[in-house]
């Protein structure tokens, strides 16, 4: 093995023994999956209870038509007083009471029927009476026109196929934000990454130099080897972490909801959660599952070669950049309080990216903001990755511009490191005071 | 060729500050070289340049004859001063990742650790972690890392603070049987009475100049300026006999015990012939103590020092 490998083999080593980091890696899965669930329960609990309606049927219509579902069941009463009625809907602790008066004329009933209820009544308790009246309103209203049931049947049957047709075209526009969001979400992913992992590899740089053992290694090999085996190290770390969030994040939803029953696709309608990394793959695989053929078919129709092979590109090449200032930063200071200073000009970029990506790109992928970001090199691993989704060419990014972006990114990761590792070399060797911009400046040129 | 390291005219700068200038040096083979000089004159600037970690600006280093290249820090030893160990890391481990960063294979690395840890009597260290030992353990295992490659150049910086005075004897003991063996040694410090027994040769170098080097008796030969302490059993009054001798010779000190009769004192001589004060004082007393006071390396220091700054 080289020295190379031995650095890397060492800083993984490292960081998956550390308590922390076995902590944070099986207890972040539990945490996320947990919060799920709880909202899920939650959204559930918030609607759940079964609602008993007593019916007062005095007339001679709608004797079977009130069937119970799910979260409504019916109890007719008979022979009673209304008084009598919403009396005991009161003692025995129903939801309300429907009371339909005599009358020979549907449309009369109907019209002069009540729902009592102690509060205001839920919507879906009054839409889903309402639609017991309507539907035979409407057969009566068209039997009246000569429409017999069997072609009642058959408007019903035929407005069902209107209603698909309809549901179809609108879930083709939320492929739309689904596509951007699969985009913006791989950005993310790289954003959290670069957060987290840089810091890890700053912090180990730090490590090295109060620990003092910094010099007895560079004597053996090379800061710049130094400096990579640590990025690589600490990033092949992270992507052990990531992998098994992710994996054990999905076994656990997929248990709890085989076990539990909890049907996560209700999640759909009020999923407006932050789009974080595990979050947005959360939702992107229940998307998947839980809609239909089309639905599956247009996210078959985004470029996933081009869109995963362009992520692994931005991945590496805007993680090596990032890690390398962190790493150049971390041998800058003697401790981590020293480091605020230099930070905040590293995250700026990335959350301008994210920002700018979510407002500019999702409303106009094409648009002179989303191109000047996805080509400026600190901020197009995010912004293009947005991007990207569009496919390449006509409607999509031209193809110029994603050359032009990659071959920024590499110039700039070549320059970036090469100064990084020049005042990495001079910092790990500096101790005792906080050096200012221009002192960076000045190690440069030693 | 007997030097194991040659530096020519080698130079240094830090932005405005300049480290090392034109120092030129020659370091024999099996021999331990001492690198004296107070904080900050630059021998830690020169050490890195030996070990690669910092680039010289002018000059060139030779290593066993060749032109230093990457190739010869398996054949470099380094103790810095500033010194640790992976705190998380188990002994063994870390040990054996620091000998495998030198080149050692693995099975190589872990037959000479056993061999060493034994030795320093801390076999049973290996699966404790670094933060659980004291920094004088510590050091004892930063010292193994050093050596356990078998270098041919070793380079100790202030190897002994740090050290209770047993275990820097056994480190100084463990220091002088790798030079029998063959190991050329450099001993860089601060603390100029360090170095006389353990240097044969040694350098000084000041505010990044360097200000002397040779061999440690030579240079003690040449700054030898004709001191002598003498002590003398006398019968009678001390002060009597002391004045009969300030008449012909330049006496700095003096002392007189009664109750023993010894007078000691310390004369001047105008050179090294010792016959006519040797002659004068056996006609008065018995002599029990004639002794040439050589010079340390700290008073050799102070003396170089102040001659450049006053020639300067």
């Amino acid at each position: 093995m080289g020295k190379l490998g031995l650095i890397i083999k060492r800083e993984y080593l490292a960081k998956v023994r550390n308590k922390s980091f076995i902590i944070m890696t099986f207890l972040s899965p539990i945490l996320i999956v947990g919060m799920i669930v709880l909202i899920v329960y939650l959204a559930k609990i918030n609607d759940s209870e079964k609602r008993i309606i007593s019916v007062l049927n005095e007339s001679e219509f709608l004797s079977k038509e009130f069937e119970p579902t799910e979260s409504m069941s019916y109890v007719l009463f008979k022979d009673l007083t209304l008084q009598e009625a919403k009396d005991s809907t009161v003692s025995l602790g129903y939801y309300g009471l429907l009371y339909l008066p005599k009358g020979i004329d549907l449309e009369n009933v109907a019209r002069s029927s009540y729902l009592f209820t102690k509060d205001n009544p839920n919507t879906s308790v009054t839409q889903r009476i309402e639609s017991v009246f309507q539907k035979q309103l409407l057969q009566k209203r068209l039997g009246k026109l000569g429409v017999s049931s069997e072609q009642f049947s058959d408007i019903e049957a035929q407005f069902e196929i209107n209603l698909a047709a309809f549901s179809g075209e609108k879930s083709i526009k939320g492929i739309n934000e689904i596509k951007a969001f699969i985009g913006g979400g791989f950005g993310y992913a790289i954003m959290m990454f670069i957060i987290i992992y840089g810091g890890f590899v700053m912090r180990s740089v730090i490590e090295e130099k109060t620990s003092r053992i910094i010099e007895v290694i560079i004597s053996s090999v090379k800061p710049f080897q130094l400096m990579l085996g640590k990025i690589i190290g600490t990033s092949l770390a992270g992507i052990t972490q990531f992998t098994i969030w992710i994996l054990s994040a999905s076994l656990l939803l997929f248990l709890i909801a085989f076990f539990f029953g909890i049907d996560f696709g209700a999640m759909d309608s009020n999923a407006s959660m932050p789009p974080g990394p595990i979050g947005g793959v959360a939702q992107f695989s229940n998307s998947l599952d839980s809609d239909t053929m089309l639905y599956a078919n247009e996210i078959l129709n985004i470029p996933w070669m081009l869109l995963i092979s362009s992520f692994l590109v931005y991945f590496v090449l805007g993680y090596l950049i990032y890690s390398s200032i962190y790493a150049a930063i971390g041998a800058a200071v003697d401790n981590e309080t020293d480091t605020q200073q230099f930070i905040f000009p590293i995250i700026l970029p990335l959350m301008l990216g994210i920002y700018v990506g979510f407002f500019s790109v999702f409303s106009n992928p094409n648009g002179p903001i989303a191109v000047g970001f996805s080509l400026f090199p600190l901020t197009s691993p995010i912004v293009m990755l947005m991007r990207l989704p569009g496919g390449i060419g006509e409607g999509g990014v031209p193809l110029w511009q994603l050359l032009l972006s990659i071959g920024l990114l590499i110039a700039t990761f070549l320059g970036i490191v090469s100064l990084a590792a020049k005042i990495y070399r001079v910092g790990i060797l500096m101790y005792g005071k906080r050096p200012t911009y221009k002192e960076l400046f000045k190690w440069l040129r030693y | 060729m007997d030097n194991i390291l040659v530096a020519k005219n080698v130079s240094k700068s830090y932005g405005d500050y300049t480290a090392l200038s034109n120092i030129s040096l020659e370091i024999p083979k099996n021999c331990i070289y001492g690198l004296l000089g107070p904080n900050g004159a630059g021998k830690t600037t020169f050490i890195r340049i030996i070990n690669q970690i910092t680039y010289l600006d002018k000059g060139e280093v030779l290593f066993n004859g060749e032109p230093l290249a990457t190739e010869h820090i398996s054949h470099i030893g380094y103790l810095p001063e500033e010194r640790g160990l992976y705190k998380s890391m188990k002994v063994g481990e870390q040990a054996l990742y620091l000998a495998q960063l030198k080149g050692l294979s693995k099975q190589d690395a872990k037959k000479r650790l056993r061999f060493w840890f034994d030795r320093l009597n801390i076999g049973d260290w290996w699966n404790k972690k670094i933060q659980e030992l004291s920094k004088g353990m510590a050091q004892k295992i930063q010292f193994i890392v050093t050596v356990l490659h078998e270098p041919k150049l070793l380079i100790f910086d202030e190897p002994f603070s740090g050290f209770d005075p047993i275990n820097a004897n056994i480190i100084k003991d463990e220091i002088l049987q790798l030079r029998d063996k063959g190991t050329s040694i450099i001993f860089s410090t601060h603390r100029m009475e360090s170095v006389e027994e353990l240097c044969e040769y040694m350098a000084l170098i000041h505010k990044s100049e360097k200000i002397l080097d040779g061999k440690l008796s030579e240079i003690k030969k040449e700054y030898k300026n004709n001191i002598f302490k003498i002590g003398l059993e006398i019968e009678q009054n001390g002060d009597t006999l002391l004045k009969q001798l300030e008449e012909k010779f330049h006496i700095l000190s003096s002392s007189f015990d009664i109750q023993e009769k010894q007078l000691d004192f310390t004369v001047q001589l105008p050179s090294n012939n010792t016959r006519d004060v040797l002659l004068e004082i056996s006609k008065q007393a018995n002599v029990n103590r004639f002794e040439e006071t050589i010079p340390s390396a700290n008073d050799i220091f102070i003396q170089t020092v102040n001659n450049k700054e006053d020639n300067g």
